[in-house]
Order: C-alpha cells, then structure tokens, then sequence
C-alpha cells in the first residue's frame, strides 16, 4: 500500500533548483531509505515530507506530494495536524533542556493531553520501543543532557513516537553516533517498521543495505535510481548508480 | 624592549586607576557612614519607620520606610517591565518580520538614551494627571507613577539581553517543536523561553539594578513625602531621593550628615548584591 506518493516534485531554494522532477512512492510498514551525495538534496526532499521547509524564507515548490491520498501542500491542509502524523529524528541528537520525562511527555502536552497516568503510560510505551527505558527508568527525572550521544538520539527517537505517528522521517541518524550505538539504532530502525512507514536519509551506504526494503539514490537533485534494495545494490540499472555504490565517487 | 616596557606600565596604570576610584568610592562611603552609628543605633537605623534628622529634640534616623519604598517603585516597575519586555522580545525574535525587526530595534534602544529628567518630566505633565483623574486623588504623584517610569526605563535592558537571550536558543529545539506538531505559540513558552531562562534573569535582574538606583525621576513623580507608604497610590520618597534631596542642604560632619553616606551605602549593598546575583546567573551555565 502506498503510503507516500510524490509526483513530479520540484523544490527550488531563490534561484537554485534543488529538487527536478522527482516522483516515486513510498509503501507503509517499510523502511525507506535515501542515499545520495552531499547536497543531492535528499535532506531537503525528506523536510519536504513535513514541511519543515515552510521555514525557510524564499523557497518555492511545484508538483505534488501525497500522503494517504491527501496533498499535504493543499492551501486548507492544517501544517500542525500533519506535522502529529509524522515524527522526526534530526541528524545531530537534539533533546530539549529537561528531564527526560518532559522531553518524551511534551508531545502529548503540546497536543493538549493532561490526565498524568496516561501521560505516564505513553512515557513508558514510547521509551520502551526505543529500547531505552531499561537504562533511564531509575532516572526519568535527570536532565536528558545527562544521556550519551547515542542514548540522546534514541530519546529523540522515543519522543517522536510518544505523539503516535504513522510516519518516522530519520535525517542521518546514526551520523553523529559511535558504531554501537549505531548498531542499537538500526536494530531499533528494523523493529520500528512493524508499526510505523519509516524513511530515513543516511550518509553511509551499508547502513541503507542492512535495514531498508526499498532504497532512493538521489544526485544533484535528480531521483536516478529507486528499486528495492538488495536489488540496487547488486544490479543497479544505471552505470552512475554502481559507479556511487562501489565507493568511485561521493 | 625599553618602549614595550613603557607602553605596557601605561596600560597597567589605566586600568589600575579604575579599580583604584571604584575602591575609593567604596572606602569614602563607609569611612563617613561609619560616625553615625555613634548616636544611632544600627537597629533603630534600619528598622526604625520615622526619618526625620532635624527633629528640634530628638531627631530619628529610621530609614525602613524609604527602604520599603524604593522596594515598591523597583517591584512594580519590574512587574511593568518584565511581562512587557519578555513580551516584546519574543515579538522581536519570534513574529516580526525581518523589517520590523530592523526598525523596531534601534527604536527600543533610542529609548534607553533618553535622559531620566526627561522621564521624570513626562511623570509630572502626563502620568501624574492622568493616574489622579483615575484614582480620584488630588495629585497624582505617587509610586505607581514612579513605577511606571522606572518600568520604562528598565525596559529596553529587559527587551535587548532577553531578545539576545531567545536568540542564542539553538535552532534544533525549535524544530524539533515543530516536528512534534508544536505551534510558534507552544515552542516559545513551553521550549525556547525555558532554554533560555538564565539569560532571562540575568535580563531581569539588570533591569532591577537600573530601577532600583534611579534617582532624578522618582525625585519628580512619587511625591517625596517620607512617610511609610500603605498602599500604591500613596506619595513615597525613596533611599536615593532622600539622599538627593538632603546631602545639599546638610551642615557637614553632623549626624544626618554621617546618615545620609549609611543611606548610600545600604543602596550601594542592594545594587552590589543584585548584580553579583545576575552575575552568578548568567555565568552559571
């Protein structure tokens, strides 16, 4: 089932084109993932899912992007409700000022939750699936810049799904991570698709052919290639494809 | 070499000549308040409620009212002030488009140059009449006037630290916020106003140290009369008024005189001790 359908998408920064002609659909209960190199655009194109990038003064798009049937630039659509059906992970692990607790619990609070046991259960659901409850629940009241980078990251991760999305987006998530933490992270990744349509964008090719069902290759903008993994990694179709994965340029 | 040497002992004498006159100040402000305390004693001087030095039989040297005085204008400019100049950072780093930002700002901070008599004046022609007509007293010159003035005075420190303060919020928390569904309203009070609390206070407490010392324009708008003030709207006259008013009149080395410096040192206590709080605050991180 087609959860994401992105249709002849382009997004330009002023005068700079940074996304041409993209269109490709995304299925639910998978893990998609976005390679590329630098500035191909696929961070871009991953804010463009819940737009985030409304916040950047001089920016223009045209074509669509649908999700679950719904155009999420239509003029009516309310940016808020959708941003609570999608959850985000940024690349650098970035917890709020708090305690633990409050980090998970703001996005319930924000949604205007109040009564605590619930509050209190989603806590515990949402750092259990981020396998992280086992090592903070004795300190859930300790500032969340107390945690390792790693445990940051899946705090952050926790967060995110404390609000019940459909949707994770994941912007290099393991980038600023050593590589257990790394490792734990993918674990989780693998885990999380069983409930929720995950995309995620990552710096580092073998991360995208551990965990990912389907992979994007993105270049300078253009969408070349988009298959499912095992597939891209062992018989891409285009030469520039093969040339990215077996390490000649990038 | 010989030349190095030279311009460096310039530089030590400059900046020791600064460290040198703030000692001194401190020094003369206790080596006069010090005698005084020869026919007062420290108890009646600072719990005592009845300033009134030239008594013909048995001057008093309370200065508890003054104290709770100047206490009052500072309280109720800060909670004119603080409300109004978070209010107005927020707008500034938050809401304004860069335009308005543009103007706005050199606008909040003209408003720091203009002199305190000119203030003071404005409390005397335009709120004076005004808070009389409203409170149906005959004069309007009084401590909510001088609160007022005091709170637009204190304003464009709150606004600017404070609008630096939200400024240096890093970027990643207010998208996260957003990514979480949160609207500018909730990651304002709920994400950046807490990330930056300390520069907040520190804002604040700046705010206090300029109202609190202030002296031509509580001079002008709250009345002076040196009573225990009761409520907001009673006229009151505060430590530096008090000391404004009387230093010149005063024969030298006489108790009141001797007074007058133990009044200026208290004050030189409160503002010393709000600005070493600020500075442990905005330091603390």
């Amino acid at each position: 089932m087609n959860k994401v359908e992105i249709s002849n998408f382009n997004f330009y920064y002023g005068q700079t084109q940074c996304l041409k002609n993209i269109s490709f659909d995304i299925t639910s209960h998978q893990v998609t993932s976005i390679i590329g190199p630098s500035g191909c655009g696929k961070s871009t194109f991953l804010r463009c899912l819940n737009r985030m990038n409304d916040l950047i003064p001089g920016v223009r798009m045209d074509g669509v992007i649908n999700i679950d049937g719904q155009d999420i630039n239509a003029p009516q659509l309310d940016v808020v409700s959708l941003r609570k059906k999608i959850g985000m992970v940024f690349q650098k692990p970035n917890p709020f000022p708090k305690t633990i607790f409050d980090n998970v619990a703001y996005g319930l609070r924000i949604n205007g939750i109040k009564d605590q046991d619930y509050i209190d259960d989603k806590v515990q659901e949402s750092l259990k699936n981020a396998v992280l409850w086992d090592e903070v629940k004795d300190r859930l009241n300790s500032s969340a810049l107390a945690l390792s980078g790693g445990q940051q990251q899946r705090l952050c991760v926790a967060r995110a799904l404390a609000i019940a999305p459909e949707i994770v987006l994941m912007d290099e998530p393991a980038s600023a991570l050593d590589p257990i933490a790394t490792a734990k992270l993918e674990e989780l990744i693998v885990k999380l698709k069983e409930k929720y349509t995950i995309i995620i964008v990552t710096h580092n090719m073998q991360q995208a052919a551990r965990i990912s069902d389907m992979t994007a290759f993105f270049m300078q903008g253009d969408l070349v290639e988009y298959k499912h993994t095992k597939q891209l990694f062992t018989h891409p179709d285009k030469k520039i494809t093969e040339d990215y994965i077996t390490g000649r340029f990038g | 070499m010989k030349k190095e040497k030279i311009i460096e002992g310039l530089f030590f004498i400059n900046g020791m000549a600064v460290i040198i006159v703030l000692l001194g100040i401190f020094a003369l402000l206790i080596i006069n308040a010090i005698p005084a305390f020869k026919d007062i004693t420290l108890k009646d001087f600072l719990f005592g409620y009845v300033w009134n030095p030239e008594a013909y039989t048995t001057p008093s040297f309370g200065i508890l009212s003054m104290v709770v005085s100047t206490l009052m204008v500072t309280i109720g400019a800060l909670l004119i002030a603080i409300p109004l100049g978070i209010g107005t950072a927020a707008y500034l780093t938050d809401v304004a488009s860069p335009k308005v930002r543009e103007i706005a700002k050199p606008i909040v901070e003209i408003l720091a140059s203009i002199p305190s008599v000119v203030i003071g004046f404005l409390g005397i022609v335009l709120v004076g009449p005004w808070l009389a007509k409203l409170t149906g007293q005959s004069s309007g010159l009084n401590a909510i006037n001088g609160s007022i003035l005091l709170a637009v005075m204190a304003l464009p420190t709150v606004i600017s630290l404070s609008e630096d303060a939200l400024g240096s919020v890093p970027k990643a928390y207010t998208e996260a916020s957003w990514a979480l569904g949160g609207n500018k309203w909730q990651t304002l009070l709920m994400v950046k106003i807490p990330a930056a609390h300390s520069g907040i206070l520190a804002a604040c407490m700046l705010g206090m140290g300029r109202a609190i010392g202030e002296t031509m324009t509580v001079l002008m708008a709250c009345g002076n009369a040196p009573a225990f003030p009761h409520a907001f709207t009673d006229p009151v006259r505060t430590m530096t008024a008090t000391v404004a008013i009387e230093l010149g009149e005063v024969p030298y080395n006489t108790t009141h005189f001797y007074a007058l410096f133990a009044v200026g040192l208290v004050l030189f206590v409160f503002t010393f001790c709000i600005n070493l709080i600020s500075d442990l605050v905005i330091h603390k991180k």
